[in-house]
């Protein structure tokens, strides 16, 4: 079999990345190891209504609630709330990926590139050194699929790019070790994405309640991997759940790790792009990722139809997509990534303090740069390491 | 030697992500463990769950 691009993964990351390359001509294959698009659900789902609305028609099944605004729990449990309706634009959505996930699949598939399920990629294929396309096993069966382009979508297990030469194996402090339930409780806020920091409750990392309408809510937590045991995120969840849902009925699991690396020091190599979990694009303050997922896709997708139409998929002829996710995407991460940093030394007594520091502001039309800033001025000694990057 | 509990895994893939081997493989729901695993118990401490364990 011969294609001018295979897409390894489904994810957000893959089929924007496959949609946009078959609308622009290319005969694209992009292939998805499991027999579902979408399930099992590795995710709390939430995303910036603003920016989703940019990328794609959303279709209504795809979201589950809508949000007025987030609110922030400190360790000794006063609480600030951000973001609130009034002040437009960064409310947000959470999704049911389930579904989502399979409506962009099928926009890549209305586009035109063909989408094979239960199909694994195993390696590349290689030729004088040079890749040209992927060996997989489809439904129990060897497959060759011969492309000059290969784009590795396929998230935080991401193995294109080490096949590739380009070293994608997650350090521990750069991964966060999740665990979510879908919950349904009378004590849910359906409005507010709630955010509960605190070390006891996750260790330099948070917990968080997103909610999907009538009392039900992904809630979970995810905690830096450094400090992670085995079996420890699950433990400390249960543990959560006691103490602020302990009326919870469990109505699904969901585990998983989100790369919080910062960005990666390249995403291409010839012949090879990656995209999304798999060139670490997550947010490494928040763990999102979704939205970056599809922003690095549609550019990877563009940026594959005119190598191929130029007949130069080497490093040089990629290297488009590489400046031009670096100054989309990349630049928030690359923050992201500073005050992650800085933010997961911190003790509860300091996250009270900044916390605490905010009870008399009004911050609840602020986005996140204006509250850093507010933050700053407050408590200048704590937050002086971060200057540059608050002022 | 590591093992893999598959009655507690849920199949997320994070362990294949930390591995510094490429020893890990989830084949949908079923994790595989190649020949190239040197017991280094990374994956271990990353698992959300606690399925894997490096058995002497
Ligand atoms: C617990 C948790 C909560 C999260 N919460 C949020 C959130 O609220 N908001 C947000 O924006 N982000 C969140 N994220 C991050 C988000 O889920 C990811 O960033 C996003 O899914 C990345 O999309 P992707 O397309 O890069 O990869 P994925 O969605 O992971 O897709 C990769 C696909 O590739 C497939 N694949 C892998 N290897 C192969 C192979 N060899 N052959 C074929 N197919 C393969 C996989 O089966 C998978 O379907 C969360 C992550 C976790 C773990
Ligand atoms: S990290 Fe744990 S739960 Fe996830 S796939 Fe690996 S063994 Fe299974
Ligand atoms: S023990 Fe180390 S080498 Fe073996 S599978 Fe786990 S992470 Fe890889």
């Amino acid at each position: 079999m011969k294609c001018d691009l295979v897409v390894v993964g489904g994810g957000p990351g893959g089929s924007m990345a496959a949609k946009t390359a078959a609308a622009a001509g290319l005969d694209v294959v992009m292939l998805e190891k499991r027999q579902e698009i979408g399930d099992p659900v590795r995710c709390a789902e939430g995303v910036s209504k603003r920016s989703l609305c940019k990328m794609v028609k959303l279709e209504p099944e795809w979201i589950s609630s809508e949000v007025k605004g987030a609110r922030l729990y400190a360790p000794d449990g006063k609480s600030i709330v951000m973001s609130e309706d009034k002040s437009g634009g960064e409310v947000g959505y959470v999704l049911e990926r389930k579904v989502f996930d399979r409506g962009l699949a099928m926009l890549a598939a209305q586009a035109g590139a063909r989408i094979m399920v239960k199909t694994r990629a195993l390696s590349l294929l290689k030729k004088d050194g040079s890749i040209c396309g992927v060996s997989a096993m489809r439904i129990g069966e060897p497959l060759q699929i011969e492309a000059p382009l290969v784009i590795g979508a396929d998230g935080v297990e991401s193995k294109v790019g080490r096949w590739a030469g380009i070293d994608t194996t997650l350090k521990l402090d750069d991964i966060e070790s999740c665990a979510q339930f879908l919950v349904q409780d009378a004590s849910i806020d359906d409005d507010y994405t709630e955010f509960f920091l605190g070390n006891s409750i996750a260790p330099s990392g948070y917990a968080w309640s997103f909610p999907k309408g009538e009392k039900l809510a992904n809630i979970g937590l995810g905690m830096q991997g450094s400090r992670s045991k085995p079996g420890e995120a699950v433990r400390l969840l249960r543990q959560f759940m006691k103490s602020r849902f302990p009326n919870g009925r469990v109505v699904e699991m969901v585990v998983g790790g989100d790369p919080c690396s910062g960005p990666i020091d390249s995403a291409i190599a010839d012949g090879v792009m990656l995209v999304g979990d798999a060139a670490h694009q997550t947010d490494p303050l928040t763990g999102g990722g979704i939205l970056n997922a599809m922003q690095a896709g549609a550019i990877a997708g563009e940026v594959a139809a005119k190598a191929i139409s130029e007949g130069d998929v080497s490093r040089k002829g990629l290297q488009e997509y590489e400046t031009r996710w670096r100054a989309d995407i990349g630049k928030t991460i690359a923050r992201s990534f500073q005050l992650k940093e800085f933010f997961v030394k911190l003790t509860d007594k300091d996250i009270n303090q900044l916390i605490g520091s905010l009870a008399k502001e009004d911050i609840s039309k602020m986005d996140l740069g204006a509250m850093l800033r507010i933050l700053f001025r407050l408590n200048p000694k704590l937050l002086w390491s971060l200057k540059s990057l608050i002022i | 030697m590591l093992t893999v509990n598959r009655y507690k895994c849920c199949y997320c893939g994070a362990c294949v992500g930390v591995c510094p081997t490429c020893a890990l493989e989830l084949v949908e729901t079923w994790l595989e463990v190649s020949a190239e695993c040197k017991e280094c118990g990374l994956c271990a401490k990353i698992c959300p769950v606690g399925a894997l364990e490096v058995r002497a």
